[in-house]
């Protein structure tokens, strides 16, 4: 196991290199700078830009900036946004709660109703049952979310009234971050009705970021278990004479799970990927709006700093998956 | 980590802050803002939207525009003088006036001139030990306004005057100094921070003389503000006021209906008629100061020729354009400067669409088989909220007169760069705000002969329009300035270095409870004034 766990983290090695290389050249290779951007129509001499340029360190050569950016990732510093002018580190731990929160949740929901509805899909297969799950799933997957998330908020927020529109708390409350996690901070603030604000605030964005994961792991389950279904050794579960829940949930599901585990891990990045657009719907201060915001005002450095933050975490929550699918199936681990 | 710290400590005196003024009768204004303001150091930015929040809640300057105008009023200066050879400036600052008190800093003493000259010198002075307080502290605004030529040098004269002193006479310097750039800082908070080694606070917790104090700011989502009780102006009639920060216009429609917020701005033109028929809310709307055009290079033949770029102008018509790309939120332009600024030429008569005269004009001009590229910008702006559907309905009123037009967009950066080319190959869809409603800063920028391969961008410079400008700077006389100027429309006009397309026209909705509300000229959102039923 020992170096099973070994090998993989070496892998992360040239990946990270890899993710350095490409966070640095690819906002580099867009065309347009940070000065122009900030002066616009206004415009700015090529003196002056050549000023502010120098001041940011942008007109050193390329191999010597990128230097600094890997000694500074040592150092645990990725530098300072050009436009907010704060530490790109600090911004990004203020900005990732409220983007984890929202991915939690989102997972929670696509977990807990697609791996449900997939193996009651494979069970019932062929059934209407069957046909309008993967029917619904499929909808789900070509969801545009902009869209989704638009209609969510004039149905039940605007018509019903039910949720409210947008943001994570209502304005009423005002108490201190302290994890970032509103429902936890809530919690800890004391404030009555503060908790159960954070949790009306968060139903609309993590149904519509858990729409395409739960589309896709509900898909996923069915295909799984309908293979495993097939199998020898559940053929022999059921000739035992074992009842059908036991058969599935014993037997059948842990098998299935395999695939289903790596599909999840996969699902990391498309939620990040989704968070962009359910931020902005939302009013989510995540950091998905955020990068995005960085990109058009060419703010360099967050745009780097933040990419290879979330390909960290992407590139972990893969390890933990490739460890899990080490736990669940021997046979990776010996290979 | 520190920022956990300071943003703990920020917010928990803040909430203080708001307790203290959540009384039975506190009145509290949302607005939903459209973004997240870039910092709080007015001076460092460009954008509408850290304006917003910054300059006009937090800050005073020395004079102030005045409501709904682009009247200058006295502000931290209750009177000025102007030499006779126009080039020294005395205000004579308004004695009293208290800086926010906040949980971050308690100021010892009131406004003064060290206040002013640190403003200004921290942006003119490359020696200052603030001109480079955090990295790429640029003052854009500041050398975008030609500032640092301008200004020889910042005199207090005394405790209560202050004296600018110019390298030239510039008519337009009181305007200029309303401005948001122009914000008055406070020297004494920040030589605290300089003392503490957190100069950039200074852009993180700010502090000024103006309406409301700052009381706390969560990135992306919400920034709070509280009434400064000791306002020079008198203390304003809501306790807080509230930005909640929401980017899609969709959704801030959405928010306001649902009463998650009380005034808006930037609404989807589609949304117009359902806003205006909704019972429950108010939908202002006003003129923008802002013009949007196609720049020929009037260096490049066959646009040398003015009869050429008059028979185009006459191939245009404006009114499919207000139809297809404003859906009503446009005004159709005839001159470069939009009809709400002083001066504005109304007896001009437009080139009118006549394809026929186009025609025959182009025939007269010797010019047929014409082909050329019209550059579309990538990006929505207030004076063209789509350039490619722009083009494209030029580009087949051209193609009507026997003109193909091929249409080429690059990313926007890019655009403004490669349009500023001399021998940039086509006419440019661009467009300007006004910065301070001086007739100067849409004649001059965009016309001038010093901004030919800069902001020109018909590359434009003529001498009787030139004369006319240059003299109106000089001159202080606003009478005799609206003649000048008035005049230089005539020549444009003449000359046609551009097809005037359109100004646009800005919605602001709001909550029918919402009063004293008065939408700035120069596109800004101000909260000073305003109040609210409860």
């Amino acid at each position: 196991m020992l170096r099973f766990l070994l090998g993989r983290l070496g892998l992360l090695i040239p990946t990270f290199i890899g993710v350095t290389l490409v966070s640095f050249a690819f906002i580099r290779l867009l065309p347009g700078d940070p000065a122009e951007l900030l002066a616009g129509e206004r415009g700015i001499t090529p003196e002056r830009r050549a000023e502010v340029l120098s001041q940011l360190g942008f007109d050193k050569p390329y191999w010597q900036q990128y230097l600094d950016y890997i000694f500074g990732i040592f150092q645990g510093d990725l530098g300072i946004s050009f436009v907010s002018k704060k530490p790109v580190l600090d911004e990004f731990m203020t900005l990732f709660p409220a983007t984890a929160e929202l991915a939690i949740c989102a997972i929670i929901i696509a977990v807990s109703i697609g791996i449900p509805a997939g193996i009651f899909a494979a069970v019932k297969r062929g059934s209407i049952a069957d046909q309008a799950i993967m029917g619904t799933a499929l909808v789900g997957y070509s969801m545009p979310i902009f869209w989704w998330g638009l209609l969510l908020i004039i149905f039940f927020s605007g018509i019903l009234g039910w949720t409210p529109v947008s943001g994570r708390i209502s304005l009423m409350f005002f108490f201190p971050q302290v994890t970032g996690f509103m429902l936890i901070d809530s919690l800890l603030s004391g404030e009555k009705g503060a908790f159960l604000s954070a949790v009306r605030h968060l139903i609309l964005p993590s149904i519509v970021l858990a729409t395409i994961p739960l589309a896709v792991i509900a898909r996923q389950t069915r295909s799984a278990m309908l293979e495993v279904l097939g199998e020898d050794y559940v053929r022999t579960a059921r000739a035992k004479g074992l009842p059908p829940r036991a058969v599935i949930g014993l037997h059948a599901l842990r098998n299935a799970l395999i695939p289903v585990v790596t599909t999840i891990g996969l699902q990391v990045g498309v939620l990040l990927a989704g968070a962009i657009l359910t931020e902005t719907i939302f009013s989510w201060p995540g950091i998905g709006k955020w990068l995005v915001d960085s990109i058009s005002r060419r703010d360099y450095l967050v745009v780097q700093g933040g990419l290879l933050l979330i390909a960290g975490i992407i590139m972990l929550v893969n390890l933990v998956v490739d460890v899990l699918y080490g736990l669940i199936n021997p046979r990776i681990r010996h290979n | 980590m520190n920022f956990q710290k300071t943003l703990k400590a920020t917010l928990l005196g803040a909430s203080l802050a708001v307790i203290a003024a959540t009384g039975a009768s506190a009145k509290t204004l949302v607005y939903c803002s459209e973004g997240s303001p870039e910092g709080f150091d007015t001076a460092l930015y460009t954008a509408g939207t850290t304006f917003d929040a910054s300059s006009k809640p937090l800050y005073n300057r020395l004079v102030e525009f005045k409501r709904g105008t682009t009247e200058v009023l006295p502000g931290l200066a209750e009177s000025w003088e102007v030499s006779e050879d126009g080039l020294e400036y005395t205000f004579n600052l308004r004695k009293g006036v208290k800086f926010h008190t906040t949980s971050f800093f308690t100021p010892t003493r009131d406004f003064n001139a060290d206040d002013v000259v640190f403003s200004f010198e921290r942006q003119l002075k490359k020696d200052h030990p603030w001109h480079e307080y955090t990295p790429g502290t640029a003052w854009e605004y500041f050398n975008g306004m030609s500032m640092p030529d301008l200004i020889k040098e910042i005199v207090k004269v005394d405790d209560h005057t202050v004296k600018f002193v110019l390298n030239r006479p510039e008519a337009p310097m009181i305007a200029n100094l309303a401005m948001d750039f122009a914000s008055v800082v406070s020297a004494e908070y920040a030589a605290q921070l300089e003392a503490a080694g957190t100069k950039e606070q200074l852009n993180q917790q700010p502090v000024g003389t103006g309406p409301f104090a700052f009381v706390g700011y969560q990135k992306d989502a919400v920034i709070r503000y509280g009434a400064h009780a000791d306002y020079w102006n008198g203390k304003e009639k809501i306790d807080n006021l509230i930005f909640a920060i929401t980017p899609d216009a969709a959704v801030r429609l959405q928010k306001l209906k649902a009463g998650e917020c009380h005034v808006m701005p930037y609404p989807a033109p589609a949304d117009i008629a359902d806003i205006r028929e909704d019972s429950n809310l108010t939908l202002m709307e006003q003129q923008g100061l802002n013009v949007g055009y196609l720049a020929y290079n009037t260096k490049v033949a066959p646009f040398d020729k003015k009869e050429v770029r008059k028979a185009l102008n006459h191939a245009i018509n404006k009114q499919a354009i207000l139809d297809a790309v404003f859906q009503g939120s446009g005004q159709a332009a005839k001159n470069p400067i939009p009809p709400t600024m002083w001066s504005y030429n109304d007896a001009i008569e437009d080139d009118g669409y006549n394809p026929e005269l186009a025609k025959e004009m182009l025939a007269a001009a010797g010019v047929s088989d014409l082909s050329m590229k019209i550059w579309a910008m990538p990006v929505q702006r207030p004076y063209n909220p789509n350039a490619r559907r722009m083009a494209e309905v030029i580009q087949a009123d051209f193609a009507n007169v026997g003109v193909n037009v091929e249409i080429v967009s690059y990313e926007w950066g890019e655009y403004l760069s490669r349009s500023k080319d001399e021998n940039r190959d086509g006419a440019v869809l661009l467009g300007w705000t006004g910065d301070n409603g001086d007739p100067d800063n849409f004649l001059a920028v965009l016309l001038g002969c010093d901004g030919v391969g800069g902001s020109n961008r018909a590359q434009w410079c003529n001498d009787d329009f030139e004369a006319l400008i240059q003299k109106a700077k000089t001159v202080t006389d606003k009478a005799e300035r609206t003649k000048l100027y008035e005049e230089a429309q005539v020549v444009f006009k003449e000359e046609a270095p551009w097809a005037t397309i359109a100004h646009s026209v800005v919605f602001m909705p709001m909550s029918s409870k919402v009063t004293g509300y008065v939408m700035d000229p120069l596109g800004g959102h101000w909260f000073d004034g305003v109040d609210i039923a409860n």
